[in-house]
């Protein structure tokens, strides 16, 4: 069973939903992000989301196109970005990552050649936000090949036909992004999230996480009481990009703010428990 | 001028290869060989899905056709005249030099064939919101233009970088109603508007219809774009059968993102014409500031489709550089990659000196004023002519005129002068 099956089994018998923060890989520096991801863990993260920058991050909000342009700047490459998985590695086998990232910078190193370094790495999964199911017939079956979960996205304007579709090539999760609109936004309806995520069941027997709008604890808790995992980034992105000080200062920080969302979760968790 | 390569080079551009049936392209997927095809975020696909399928039954439709034809003939002033330069070709020495005259057509460019097309299709659709993506302001100012036809809202996204170049071009936007967003992000020019223009349509994806500019961006654009600028090219055949007793021995055009040159070339692709696209050379290819993807780039995927593209070891898209805003684009439409490769259009690059150089000769010898990025091809055109007999002719697509430059000449000037 992958690493991200069996965290997500876990939860499922605990009753809870993964938490699931993202920050971009690089930001503020490829050295900071190993303990920035050590900083999620210890604020609570079930598994992280790593964002690979790029150059034109065409589904990205102004939070996370900045934090990519910071990250960039640094001198961070996807092959940076791999090696920060290395170094995670040594002190955490057990929270799952996945790679969220655009096409092109997994191309340019070779589409075989990246999933196999990801694997060895220690990466779980692959989110390619530019990957429709229409090109995937070259592209997933080299993740999964290596060992990696193809994550796929599906949204509000996906048809039934493409949902089918799509879960049949996904593994590990089913990302549904949660509002039109890029990164960063807001506006989840949790009554509308209840009828979508009760829609896209049937198609799948895999976890269903939840992103693209979750800010506050209060909106992770919303989401939780209906998804598998909920994906928070543009806020802790946002902690990142806003703090100067030094990379401990900001790690806790980090830490706090994800502490926060855990609670906000397992707070909804509790409630719904109270309810049965 | 004429080195080796360059004569092999013509030889390749001359004549059909039999095995290509460019009718049939894109496929059903949207894939020019290799490249096209749809790279977007989930949530696009169903609307470009929803675009397709319109376009096919408007297709189907002679009231579509009737329309765009009624407004090409009264709104944009086609058909667009031939015009020998007599003077220019004389001064190459060789050839006979033929301009095509978009920089005629209304709004002063080929960019309003495209605008009409796509907002005619627009309407049809119920779209009440019109939005784009301008690097020159030529597109903008031409979708600014139709969308205040057909009052529709209208949001111009442009780079900030280009918002300066370009000033009079957003001035005139903004007297047609439209509203120009400039944008900050990444290098401030055509593709950042291209990124943005893009994050608007995900979030307003229920009313709004996209007019992409140029033949790029995830299928079906690439197709409708070709297919709208394609009139360029068909009259162009029609008049060069008239005017020069047959085909013109050759076909010169500008490549940024490669709609004025698809639209000319597309007609002629089965014919026995040699056909030249002209990328910005910038500094020149060999400084690395330019913007000839197909000159120095390699496959990738940008902007939702896979094309040539100017990037760096890591993939990551690499700023351009060109003396005009409309070609510094470090994309190119997937249709000229696949062209470029089957070997049926020949690519070269124009640096900035040079074009500056066939800007000035052009006002002054034929008393036409080019836009910046017509005057690249021009400037090929001359060279070419240079090599070929007086009886053999080329047809230029004198895509825009060059109001809109004013500003960027005379800086470059103090630089260059």
């Amino acid at each position: 069973m992958s690493r991200l099956a069996s965290r997500f089994n876990v939860l499922k018998h605990a009753g809870r939903a993964a938490l699931i923060p993202y920050i971009t890989a690089g930001d503020p520096s490829p050295e900071a992000t190993v303990s920035l991801m050590h900083a999620l863990v210890h604020g609570g993260a079930d598994i992280i989301e790593l964002g690979v920058p790029f150059t034109d991050p065409m589904a990205d909000g102004p939070v996370i196109q900045a934090a990519c342009e910071r990250a960039l700047a640094a001198g961070t490459t996807l092959s940076s970005v791999l090696e920060s998985v290395v170094a995670f590695r040594r002190d955490d086998t057990d929270t799952p990552i996945v790679l969220m990232g655009y096409l092109n910078p997994m191309d340019a190193m070779g589409l075989p050649n990246f999933a196999q370094r990801a694997a060895e790495a220690g990466v779980d999964g692959v989110l390619i936000v530019d990957m429709t199911t229409e090109e995937a017939p070259e592209t997933l079956p080299v993740l999964a090949e290596a060992g990696l979960d193809p994550i796929c996205l599906v949204a509000p304007t996906t048809t039934d036909d493409r949902i089918r579709r799509i879960c049949q090539r996904a593994a590990g999760f089913v990302y549904y992004v949660s509002t039109k609109g890029v990164t960063g936004g807001s506006g989840i309806v949790a009554g509308h999230l209840a009828d979508k995520l009760a829609h896209i069941r049937p198609y799948t027997e895999l976890p269903i996480g939840v992103g693209f709008g979750v800010r506050e604890p209060a909106d992770a808790a919303a989401v939780a009481e209906v998804a598998d995992g909920v994906v928070v980034g543009s806020v802790l992105v946002r902690v990142i990009g806003e703090h100067t000080g030094s990379l401990e200062t900001t790690c806790e920080r980090l830490r706090a703010q994800v502490a926060a969302l855990k609670q906000g979760i397992e707070d909804s968790n509790k409630l719904s428990l109270a309810a049965q | 001028m004429t080195t080796t390569a360059e004569a092999e080079r013509r030889i390749d551009a001359h004549g059909p290869n039999n095995s290509i049936k460019p009718e049939s392209l894109p496929d059903g997927r949207g894939h020019f060989g290799p490249y096209g095809g749809r790279f977007v975020a989930e949530t696009l696909m169903a609307p470009l899905y929803e675009l397709e399928k319109a376009y096919a039954e408007a297709l189907a439709d002679p009231a579509f056709d009737r329309e765009i034809q009624r407004d090409l003939t009264d709104f944009v002033g086609r058909p667009t005249p031939l015009y020998h330069a007599a003077t220019l070709s004389k001064d190459s020495g060789g050839a006979q030099i033929w301009f095509k005259r978009e920089d005629l057509a209304h709004t002063g460019a080929h960019k309003i064939n495209n605008t009409v097309g796509q907002a005619l299709l627009a309407k049809r659709m119920g779209k009440t919101r019109i939005i784009a993506e301008t690097g020159a302001g030529q597109h903008g100012v031409a979708t600014a233009t139709i969308a205040a036809r057909l009052g529709m809202q209208c949001v111009v996204y442009m780079g900030s970088e280009d918002m300066r170049r370009q000033s009079t071009n957003v001035y005139r936007m903004r007297l047609f109603g439209a509203e120009v967003r400039g944008v900050d992000s990444g290098s401030k020019t055509l593709k950042d508007a291209l990124n943005e223009a893009m994050r608007d349509w995900v979030a307003n994806v229920d009313d709004t219809f996209y007019i992409i500019g140029t033949v790029a961006g995830p299928h079906p654009y690439p197709r409708l774009v070709r297919d709208f600028q394609s009139v360029i090219g068909r009259e162009s055949r029609e008049q060069a059968a008239e005017r020069l007793g047959g085909l013109p021995d050759a076909l010169v055009a500008c490549v940024g993102g490669g709609s004025n040159a698809i639209g000319l070339f597309h007609p002629f692709l089965n014919d026995d014409v040699a056909i030249y696209g002209v990328e910005a050379g910038g500094d020149g290819v060999a400084t690395g500031r330019h913007a000839a993807p197909l000159a120095a780039g390699r496959s990738g995927v940008l902007h939702g489709n896979r094309t040539y593209i100017m990037q760096d070891d890591a993939g990551q898209i690499q700023a351009t550089h060109s003396i005009s805003a409309g070609l510094d684009y470090p994309g190119v439409g997937p249709e000229h990659a696949w062209l470029k490769d089957q070997g049926r259009a020949v690519y070269v690059s124009v640096d900035d000196r040079q074009a500056l150089a066939a800007f000035h000769a052009t006002c002054e010898r034929e008393g036409i004023l080019p836009a910046l990025e017509t005057s690249h091809a021009i400037a090929y055109a001359q060279q070419l002519a240079a090599t070929m007999r007086h009886d053999q002719t080329i047809l230029v697509n004198c895509s825009g005129r060059g109001d809109k430059d004013m500003a960027s000449v005379a800086e470059a000037e103090g630089d260059l002068s």
